[in-house]
């Protein structure tokens, strides 16, 4: 299964070096790659259908309890087989749409990335490693949605993208830290035999709303919808990849891997079914205002995740079978819708609503496909929508709670469902044809044979639902943790009310299609709500965010040096200060201490007249002249405590200093005071604190017992292993000598540094003279 | 001794970041090579500081048989101390180039990295 995954990847690693082969005639070969995976994940059906779980474990970073593991039970073959199959027909369909694309290989590489990471997404055992294949889809969805990269509106919309999703995909690492802190595990199976402590836990909600915070902002659930609209701009085989069978289901996957985990608690229900209502009716009412086919199709799908959602949240054997059959039904329609809304684009030039009509005659078979789906979607005998309606149905009314609110809910958006479906579907063929239509040429084979195959499965499925019934259907609902082995499949119910329900939706949606004509005066209409909307007060807080965060930079990041050094050092002398007095208190063991003798305490003062006088005089040469004083001190105080070596080495490098200052500076302009009054008492206050900081530091560390360790091993074994008596110059040569030598060649840099400064010509243009 | 030595350390390290504060280029290289005068003593303090006993072994033994002073510390600022060259002589010359540049030594007024001002 590792493979399998990790094939996605290869294939677009591949495509970097041999792509512009993949370009031309060849480019429908690479939808080899989805169609071998999605045999060989189709061959696992007979052991899935059994009730068999097969998982593999390689592993990553097993100190972290990380690993590479891959579960393939119901569920993750349920999404496994669409992300392959829908993927195998839009590789192909891609092939024809972007025909001599300047970057077709790129596209490939991208979806074939997107589709590894799904892969890896839903196959996922441990958590961690689903972040991580989360975290791909997102930045490959980026690349995806923003493919014609020139467009600013393309790329803004990408952006968006990334930051919902983005956004989500930082909730899924803290859920999944905090699972893994809860449970002790990262592996979804062991979570789900501790189900019971994780539910009781203190930090169950804040962990379920992490979970919500990942799936709601990759399915687009309301107020986290409005990336999906946008995604729109991408290339039709995007979307219709993206939003039928993969990147928004990657959510609705998240909750249903997680329901028996988590799941069925009054929080979890509650949550998603009165967020999955509210996505589901807002969107679907959004539809009736859209005239971009690609619009309805987004609003329409965003109603749909909005139904599972819903369902998820109703649990029970009902809901979740429920949720299985319409997850099939969903893919199939709408990725042939996105694909025949493709072809229209493609050969028409336009996704106009209000302006296409009477296709039929030029594109019998896209027709076809698009009435097929758009009766499937409308949930019209005998397709597989009509199936997964009347279950829909069945699981809310028999739900507990406000039933006749859940119901009118549901109903009211299949309605809006249908009207879009139909929308997309059927209106751009029927009709008048108008005139400037009349030279639209049928498409090649590989884009019209996509869309019809998969919406004649959407009707076989439907005509014989126990093709899918225990293949697919069972080990989904087993896999969400609920018995399935009562489950049948038909198409016809008996008299009930759920049929009442079916007719009416049907009956009221094929009116409102034929009254309701969509027109460019409603989208205006639904325009003026777009201050209030989730989309545009986000945008407005993420404006305001970089007013502030650029007025931030503004105060702290200034420009001047002595702003930086002083907001430092006030820093430090508060922090370290505060802690210090606090905690501690300053102990002086006199007896520890050595005896000053005289001639210790001239070289003192004079060491700090020397300062005193470097930092106040007003000549620049005298202040260089001081400072030599205070370098030749402080090598005095070298001599009398013990160190010989450091103080030669002080007395010539402060010699040298001294003479190179006096020698390259003496042209340079008039030593000023430059800084005013106030600065200067300021800055004096700020220093003589940070001093007086240091000094009662050094004062207290003295107080501490020494660790001579080290120290006693380099002077036992300077003569015994070394053969030197110096041990500081042993150190330096023998036991550090590599460090030494890193010394001396950092000293070689800087003098290649200080001749090349020295003889750099510079142009006449650079001199300021 | 070990109190006056915190004193000094504390009054080079004030004097030190006064001068890194200042405006002029030659100012703020004076500052830096106090401040690491400052370092230096202040690691010489903490190794703990003793008269007379230089890390030496006397010419007879192979090893010490009185007490020394610990010679890592020493050994730390050797090499801070010739370090420190490097990077002080690179920023005098640098000051000198800049000031050929743009003929000041106000860091206030070198707010241009390449054009003529």
């Amino acid at each position: 299964m590792l493979i399998a995954v990790l094939l996605g990847f290869l294939f677009a690693l591949f495509l970097v070096f041999v792509g512009k082969f993949f370009k031309g005639k060849l480019a429908v070969i690479s939808a080899l790659v989805p169609l071998a995976l999605f045999i060989y994940f189709a061959s696992f059906i007979p052991q899935i259908s059994k009730g068999e779980v097969i998982s593999q474990t390689h592993n990553w970073v097993p100190s972290f309890g990380v690993n590479l593991g891959f579960t393939l039970d119901g569920l993750s073959l349920l999404f496994s087989l669409m992300i392959t199959g829908i993927g195998f027909l839009v590789f192909a369909y891609t092939a024809s749409y972007l025909k001599g694309h300047k970057y077709l290989d790129r596209f490939y590489a991208y979806l074939s990335v997107f589709m590894g990471a799904m892969l890896g997404l839903v196959l996922s055992d441990n958590i961690i490693s689903m972040f991580v294949f989360w975290e791909l889809t997102s930045i490959s969805s980026f690349f995806l949605i923003g493919f014609n990269n020139t467009s600013e509106a393309s790329r803004k919309s990408a952006l968006t993208a990334l930051g919902i999703t983005g956004f989500g995909g930082f909730s899924l690492l803290a859920g999944a830290l905090l699972l893994g802190n809860m449970s002790g595990t990262y592996n979804i199976a062991e979570m789900l035999t501790m189900r019971e402590a994780l539910v009781d836990h203190q930090y169950y909600v804040l962990a379920v709303i992490f979970i919500f915070g990942a799936a709601f902002t990759k399915s687009a659930q309301f107020p986290f919808h409005f990336w999906l609209p946008g995604a729109m701009k991408a290339p039709t085989p995007v979307s219709t990849y993206l939003h039928s069978a993969t990147m928004v289901k990657a959510g609705i996957y998240l909750l249903m891997r997680f329901t028996p985990v988590l799941g069925d608690t009054p929080t979890w229900n509650t949550t998603l079914t009165i967020i999955g209502a509210i996505t589901m009716l807002y969107s679907a009412i959004h539809t009736l205002f859209r005239t971009d086919l690609k619009g309805v199709l987004a609003y329409s799908t965003i109603s749909a995740l909005g139904i599972l959602v819903f369902l998820i949240g109703l649990g029970g054997q009902a809901a979740f079978l429920a949720a299985a059959v319409f997850i099939i039904v969903h893919a199939l329609y709408k990725a042939t819708l996105f694909l025949v809304t493709g072809i229209i684009d493609h050969q028409a030039g336009t996704r106009d609503v209000t302006q296409l009509a009477g296709l039929k005659k030029m594109m019998m078979p896209v027709f076809i496909a698009g009435f097929l789906a758009a009766i499937s979607s409308a949930g019209i005998p005998p397709s597989i929508g009509f199936l997964g309606k009347e279950l829909t149905y069945e699981a809310s009314i028999h739900s507990t709670g406000i039933i006749i609110l859940i119901a009118v809910a549901i109903v009211l958006t299949k309605i809006l469902l249908l009207y879009a479906g139909f929308v997309a579907g059927i209106k751009p063929f029927t009709g008048k044809l108008p005139e400037k239509f009349s030279e639209v040429k049928m498409p090649g084979p590989l884009m019209w044979v996509p869309p019809i195959l998969l919406a004649v499965l959407g009707i076989l499925f439907g005509v014989f639902p126990a093709l899918i019934e225990s293949s697919l259907v069972k080990p989904v609902v087993t896999a969400l943790g609920v018995d399935a082995s009562d489950i049948h499949l038909a198409l016809w119910h008996g008299f009930n009310t759920v049929l009442v329900l079916s007719l009416i939706t049907i009956g009221v949606g094929i009116l409102l299609y034929f009254i309701l004509k969509p027109s460019v005066k409603l989208e205006n209409k639904i325009g003026k709500l777009e201050p209030i909307s989730p989309e545009a007060i986000l945008k407005r807080i993420s404006y305001y965010f970089t007013v502030l965060s650029r007025f931030w930079t503004n105060v702290f990041q200034n420009g001047y040096l002595r702003n930086y050094v002083t907001t430092v050092i006030l820093f430090l002398v508060i922090l370290v200060g505060y802690i210090f007095f606090g905690n501690s208190r300053l102990v002086i063991d006199h007896n520890q201490l050595s005896e000053i003798t005289a001639y210790e305490m001239v070289v003192s003062v004079i060491l700090v007249l020397g300062v005193f006088y470097t930092v106040f005089t007003k000549s620049r040469l005298a202040a260089v002249a001081a400072m030599g004083v205070v370098g030749l001190a402080i090598c005095l105080l070298f001599v009398f405590y013990s160190a010989p070596d450091l103080a030669m080495t002080q007395f010539s490098i402060d010699t040298l200093t001294v003479i190179l200052f006096v020698l390259v500076l003496y042209r340079l302009p008039k030593y000023l005071t430059l800084s005013d009054y106030k600065m200067r008492i300021r800055d004096g206050i700020l220093s003589l604190a940070f001093g007086g900081l240091i000094c009662v530091l050094a004062l207290q560390v003295l107080a501490e017992p020494q660790n001579s360790e080290i120290g006693d091993f380099y002077a036992k074994n300077a003569y015994i292993e070394a053969h030197g008596r110096n041990v500081v110059n042993v150190i330096l040569v023998d036991f550090r000598g590599t460090d030494t030598l890193i010394e001396i060649s950092v000293l070689a840099i800087a003098a290649i540094g200080v001749f090349g400064l020295l003889k750099l010509r510079l142009k006449s243009s650079d001199r300021a003279n | 001794m070990e109190i006056l030595f915190a004193i000094i350390i504390g009054v080079l390290y004030a004097a030190g970041i006064y001068m890194i504060l200042r405006r002029s280029l030659v100012k703020l290289i004076i500052g830096i090579i106090l401040l690491g005068n400052g370092a230096n003593l202040l690691i010489f303090l903490l190794g703990r500081i003793s008269e007379g006993a230089p890390p030496i072994i006397p010419e007879d033994s192979k090893m010490f048989l009185e007490a020394y002073a610990d010679p890592v510390p020493q050994a730390l600022i050797l090499t801070a101390i010739v370090i420190s060259f490097g990077l002080q002589s690179f920023a005098i010359i640098l000051v000198k180039r800049a000031h050929k540049v743009v003929k000041t030594d106000d860091l206030d007024e070198m707010n241009a990295t390449d054009e003529d001002s």
